[in-house]
């Protein structure tokens, strides 16, 4: 299973890496865009949005289903990956390159799993 | 294939219709097209083969087994189109007066009567056009009884994540906020998450027994009874009905409001436009809100009457009326004895099928189901790489119509398999043989199944290409 090490992970398949200047990108891990299928929309939240963790922060749609992203850490929204919502392949393509979502003010970082810890997690499912 | 606007030659027609013998009257300019519409010019021999080419390109019941889950593909019997095609029910308009359509009436009072019987409730409307109108309907008497008490607070509507996705969008259609609660891993309600969800905010519960992954959910009183003792109200969407007709009851189980989809339990015909028919049932608490009119008997004659409260009309007149003759002519034929009988072959089949593919393919409840299982393909998948879209593919090429797949979102690539009541043992095996070949093959010659369908009108579709760049008008 491909789970990046210098990465952390939420339960609910989200991706998160810590930029130097505090803030974060998050991303699905390659798990979730396998278990989805292929991407055809992606809904993305407003630069300005606030979530807590575990809060649905976007959706994306896949062949087989709509679904819910969850926010894996609590944020304010500072930047969006527009290019998604034209080519949400891309998350298909390159799951960790692909980032949906800037969040600033980040809280609860503590609270995600190592890659290894991921990749238990996955095993149990 | 071309399109009929493809194949039109300027000039051809089929009307053949005799000279005017009235005087044309002008119209206002206003009213006039400024050109004619832009409609394909074919004879009627042209018109035939095309529609007669499309059916060969389809695959129906007519055609063979459909085992769509959740969506009960039944056979439709002969004689409810003969029944519906009766001129006393094709020949009349609506707005005749009442004493002229007795007969047509007589079939919406006494197809009320007997779908009460079977769900346990007191009153019904014909007027939704199909399951998710009828969720819809539904909701808006919930939300005008609790209007009508004053009990302005109740804005939620609870819906487990195991729900037919119609549910929470009909709840949000019909104002409501949606409160989602997770399923237990068997898809049943989670009775302490229901505890704990319910409360002085709570309009109602949304939801199917048996569920969604054809278990019943033995705690349904219970379930009932927590929502009636925050003050909520019950609605059973009776996407599964087929499982327990003439055994079961919603009403008995303490739901106030049901959806019936004739379409699926009452054997008339579904897909490809039906027209399908979604009648509400009701507890007597909600009768005075139903969409008008509804029919009652004075004296010995029908009537049309708009209850006091009524939430207004759904539709147009009374609903899809021809399908409602159809359902009354499969209840007639069946009886109270062959409605139960239906359904408990409908479980029989469906756990023959289960029982026989189960230790092959891996089964996502391995308990007794109702009328339809649900398979996970995500060990074959892991193992060859094939998956169950695959295996859809590679039915299509043995004639069959494939499972609902990936639903429900709780089972990873799920085949959720609805053989119903009207096939034979003989279909059945046929069906099952083809399953187990199928599975074989993804082992041996997974390439095969990757490149399946080989043998239907059209290979394998673009499913992004679709979603994306969805073509929906023809362009001039």
């Amino acid at each position: 299973m491909n789970a990046p090490k210098e990465l952390l992970y939420a339960k609910s398949h989200e991706w998160v890496k810590k930029l130097d200047d505090g803030s974060v990108l998050i991303g699905l891990s390659d798990k979730a865009q396998s278990d989805l299928g292929d991407l055809v929309f992606v809904n993305l939240p407003a630069v300005g949005d606030s979530f807590a963790a575990e809060d649905t922060m976007c959706d994306v749609e896949s062949v087989k289903a709509v679904s819910d992203v969850y926010a894996p850490v609590g944020g304010t929204v500072s930047a969006v990956n527009e290019s998604l919502i034209d080519a949400p392949e891309a998350i298909n393509k390159d799951p960790y390159g692909a980032w949906l979502v800037k969040l600033t003010d980040v809280s609860g970082l503590e609270n995600l799993l190592d890659a290894d810890a991921y990749i238990a997690v996955c095993g149990e499912e | 294939m071309k399109l009929m606007f493809e194949s039109s030659i300027p000039g051809r027609g089929c009307s053949i219709l005799p000279a005017c013998d009235v005087p044309i009257p002008a119209l206002p300019e206003s009213l006039c097209r400024k050109k004619a519409p832009n409609l394909p010019q074919l004879s009627e021999n042209d018109i035939s083969r095309h529609y007669t080419a499309l059916a060969g390109r389809t695959h129906g019941v007519n055609n063979g087994f459909y085992p769509l889950g959740s969506c009960t593909m039944k056979y439709n019997p002969k004689i409810n189109e003969e029944m519906a095609a009766l001129p006393g029910f094709t020949a009349i308009h609506p707005l005749q007066p009442e004493h002229t359509a007795q007969g047509a009436m007589a079939v919406l009072y006494q197809t009320e009567a007997a779908l009460c019987e079977i769900t346990g409730m007191d009153a019904m409307t014909f007027q939704p056009a199909a399951g998710a109108h009828g969720e819809f309907t539904g909701l808006l008497l919930i939300k005008a009884y609790h209007k009508y008490r004053g009990d302005n607070q109740r804005t939620k509507i609870i819906v487990p994540d195991s729900a037919h996705g119609t549910n929470p969008a009909s709840a949000t259609m019909a104002g409501f906020t949606v409160v989602s609660i997770p399923s237990q891993a068997d898809g049943c309600v989670d009775l302490e998450k229901l505890r704990a969800a319910v409360g002085k905010d709570t309009a109602g519960l949304m939801l199917t027994n048996p569920n969604t992954v054809g278990l019943f959910d033995k705690n349904i009183l219970e379930i009932t009874q927590i929502v009636h003792d925050a003050g909520g109200l019950n609605y059973y969407d009776g996407a599964n009905l087929n499982a327990v007709m003439g055994v079961s009851r919603p009403g008995d189980m303490g739901f106030d409001v049901v959806h019936l989809n004739l379409h699926k339990t009452f054997s008339t015909p579904h897909g490809g436009g039906g027209p399908g028919s979604g009648p509400v049932g009701c507890k007597a608490l909600l009768a005075p809100f139903l969409p008008g009119p509804v029919v009652k008997e004075l004296q010995g004659q029908y009537h049309f009457q708009t209850p006091e409260q009524s939430i207004g009309r759904v539709k147009s007149f009374y609903g899809n009326f021809t399908v409602v003759v159809k359902a009354l002519a499969y209840i007639l034929t069946m009886g109270a004895e062959g409605i139960r009988e239906a359904a408990q072959n409908a479980v029989l089949n469906a756990n023959y099928m289960m029982k026989k593919l189960g230790g092959v393919y891996t089964m996502a409840y391995d308990e007794r189901c109702m009328h339809e299982f649900v398979m996970s393909l995500e060990p074959l998948k892991k193992e060859t790489g094939i998956s169950a879209m695959d295996i859809a593919k590679g039915l299509l090429d043995n004639g069959i119509h494939p499972p609902t797949m990936y639903f429900p979102l709780i089972v990873h690539e799920a085949l959720m398999v609805e053989p119903t009541e009207t096939e034979s043992k003989e279909t059945l095996d046929e069906a099952i043989a083809v399953f187990l070949r199928l599975y074989e093959t993804a082992k041996k010659d997974p390439q095969t199944l990757h490149d399946a369908p080989h043998h239907t009108p059209v290979r394998r579709l673009d499913e992004v290409g679709a979603a994306r760049n969805p073509k929906l008008r023809y362009p001039f």
